[in-house]
């Protein structure tokens, strides 16, 4: 019998908590079979925040510390300083872990040029507690806690992560894709490897921010999902490429020694 | 090594290093910097990281992360700044990793002064974050005493996946006293293997998790009766104190740190005058030296601190209700002079039930 499909090693074989509709399975499998086909499962760690993504260490297929809420950065930095530079050590995180609670360890992780991957979830509302607003809620987004509609006024305007770190100087590589239809999710895939590749190479911090899904908390169907997410979402987080220096990387020497990173 | 003489703050980060430490975290925050400082001119020479984080609160998570791949990993810090990484120490006993984490206590609440202090007793020894746990603590009182008790701290956290800590003042570690350290450094490549830490599975064993997340309240219940099983284990192994004559004392003074040594002159100075003295000396503050404390029969005991009175609690428990305790503390970053403590001992020498202000 000829296989013509299997699933990744680069997940486990737990079966997952996420909703219907829910994109986070997607990014799983695109993670683990970007590390799969890279050949680095078995020298991975991963760091699982704090959100809907929190058993991410039951899914994922290599070594996993699960953080507290927002401080995967640190706890990343952690470990790739202890490991050195043949480790391949990754974050996942949503939008109120890393663009909220997680503003600082998210900043200075990226402007020191900690080379670690970070893969970020955008979509736009706290999905694990229950749907409040998230600092990527859109404005005009009803949540939990913007019943009336996020307004600017009062609850001020979202965070465009890409944008602002694509600023500094340690970041190698920021890349904002798409979970929303099939070439999205293979331009998605390429974001990541390149996102790792970057980090193997010891060129400084990387980020891929995946626009996603959450029809539970957004009250509509999963196809209705899909659909605001390509016309809304895209709207205020353009897709795109927003920093890229992954030829020379961010530093200006690379040794020969592993513990510099 | 032959004796030299050493700031108590870098006596601390060359014990560390000497130790084995390899990775240090940090935030600048007085009066501890020195640690840092020291650290970041020798860890680079020693083949480690140190590191300046953004935060304290990603300093204690950088260390998370280091002690979660096996590193022997440590961070320090004064008051303000371990209550930022609290946070952290709870995930950190909740997962089990095993680091040291340092305060040099300075007057509070809030941002407080930057004298010494003794006020975070309660927070290191009862509260260092949400829920069931214990750290080691111990509470050096002389810059060799820190060199002492480093490696040790670090071996038994190791031992019994169980943070340590160190509650010390701005006085001890801005002191500089002679220091011998130990004449074989610990080889870091050399320590015993940590079989559960997150390194990569290197395609041979199933994946290491560290995670503190149990939703099920039983599987939850048992890991921290499993962590408290070990606790007592450590309460077996580790109970350290000093017992300054204390044979024939009818007035104990029970303090740790830097009012264990102006403590220790007022006995000296009160047998003088025919007043029966000792001092009891707990190093180690959790696990508390309650047994051999209720050991001593004095007519009184007169706990001495530079808080409003918080270790005074444990020595009430120890000597439970048997004879009166006393307090006699400054706070605020203001140290009790030995005269002060002396006209405290004269007075209870006449009337052991102290009746009249404890303070």
């Amino acid at each position: 019998m000829n296989t013509i499909f299997k699933k990744t090693a680069g997940l486990t074989d737990v079966q997952t908590h996420y909703c219907p509709g829910c994109t986070h399975g997607i990014v799983h499998r695109l993670v683990g079979e970007v590390l799969e086909e890279l050949g680095v499962l078995d020298r991975t760690v991963g760091i699982a925040s704090v959100g809907c993504s929190v058993m991410a260490y039951e899914y994922f297929n290599c070594d996993m510390v699960q953080a507290p809420h927002g401080r995967a950065p640190a706890v990343a930095t952690g470990v790739k300083r202890t490991l050195g530079r043949d480790s391949v050590v990754f974050t996942y995180q949503g939008d109120g872990d890393l663009a909220a609670i997680g503003t600082a360890e998210t900043v200075h992780a990226a402007t020191r040029g900690e080379n670690i991957t970070v893969i970020f979830i955008n979509n736009a509302i706290y999905g694990m507690t229950g749907g409040q607003m998230a600092p990527t809620t859109l404005p005009g987004q009803v949540t939990q806690t913007t019943p009336n509609a996020r307004n600017v006024l009062t609850d001020g305007f979202p965070i465009r992560v890409m944008e602002m770190l694509a600023t500094l100087d340690g970041v190698a590589y920021a890349e904002r894709v798409s979970s929303g239809d099939i070439p999205d999710i293979q331009k998605a895939k390429r974001a990541i490897k390149k996102a790792f590749t970057c980090q193997m190479e010891g060129k400084g911090f990387s980020i891929v921010e995946v626009l996603s899904t959450c029809p539970t908390n957004w009250g509509i169907s999963p196809s209705e999902s899909m659909e605001w997410l390509q016309t809304h979402m895209t709207r205020q987080y353009p897709l795109g490429v927003f920093k890229d220096v992954t030829e020379t990387g961010v530093f200006p020497v690379l040794t020969d020694n592993p513990m510099d990173l | 090594m032959e004796p030299i003489l050493m700031k108590g703050n870098e006596v601390l980060a060359q014990a560390a290093i000497f130790a084995g430490c390899r990775q240090y975290f940090g935030y600048p925050i007085t009066p501890q910097t020195e640690i840092a400082a020291y650290m970041s001119r020798q860890m680079p020479k020693a083949g480690g990281v140190y590191l300046q984080a953004e935060s304290e609160v990603a300093a204690i998570n950088m260390v998370l992360g280091a002690g979660a791949a096996g590193g022997r990993a440590m961070t320090s810090t004064s008051s303000p700044g371990l209550s930022l990484m609290t946070e952290g120490i709870s995930y950190i006993a909740g997962m089990d990793i095993p680091c040291l984490i340092v305060n040099v206590q300075r007057g509070g609440p809030g941002l407080g002064g930057i004298q010494p202090s003794q006020a975070d007793y309660w927070q290191a020894t009862r509260a260092l974050g949400h829920g069931d746990f214990h750290v080691m603590v111990f509470a050096p009182s002389s810059v060799q005493e820190i060199a002492d008790l480093v490696p040790r701290a670090f071996d038994l956290a190791d031992q019994y996946r169980v943070p340590a800590m160190f509650l010390m003042d701005g006085s001890l570690g801005q002191m500089m006293e002679p220091v011998a350290f130990p004449d074989k450094p610990a080889d870091p490549g050399a320590l015993p293997e940590k079989p559960w830490a997150a390194v990569g599975n290197g395609g041979k064993r199933p994946n290491n998790i560290l995670n503190s997340l149990m939703l099920k309240a039983p599987v939850l219940e048992a890991s921290v009766l499993e962590r408290f099983d070990r606790y007592e284990a450590i309460k077996q192994e580790l109970c350290e104190y000093e017992a300054y004559r204390t044979g024939d004392a009818q007035i104990v003074l029970v303090a740790y740190g830097t009012t264990a040594r102006i403590a220790k002159s007022v006995v000296d100075e009160a047998r003088k005058e025919g007043i029966k003295a000792g001092l009891f000396r707990p190093v180690t503050l959790w696990p508390y030296p309650y047994e051999p404390l209720s050991r001593l029969s004095a007519r009184c005991f007169l706990a001495v601190e530079m808080s409003m009175g918080q270790m005074v609690e444990d020595v009430r428990l120890a000597v439970n209700g048997r004879a009166p305790v006393h307090f006699y503390g400054r706070t605020g970053g203001m140290i009790p002079r030995p005269n002060e403590v002396l006209e405290r001992v004269r007075a209870l020498a006449k009337d052991p039930s102290g009746k009249g202000a404890d303070r």
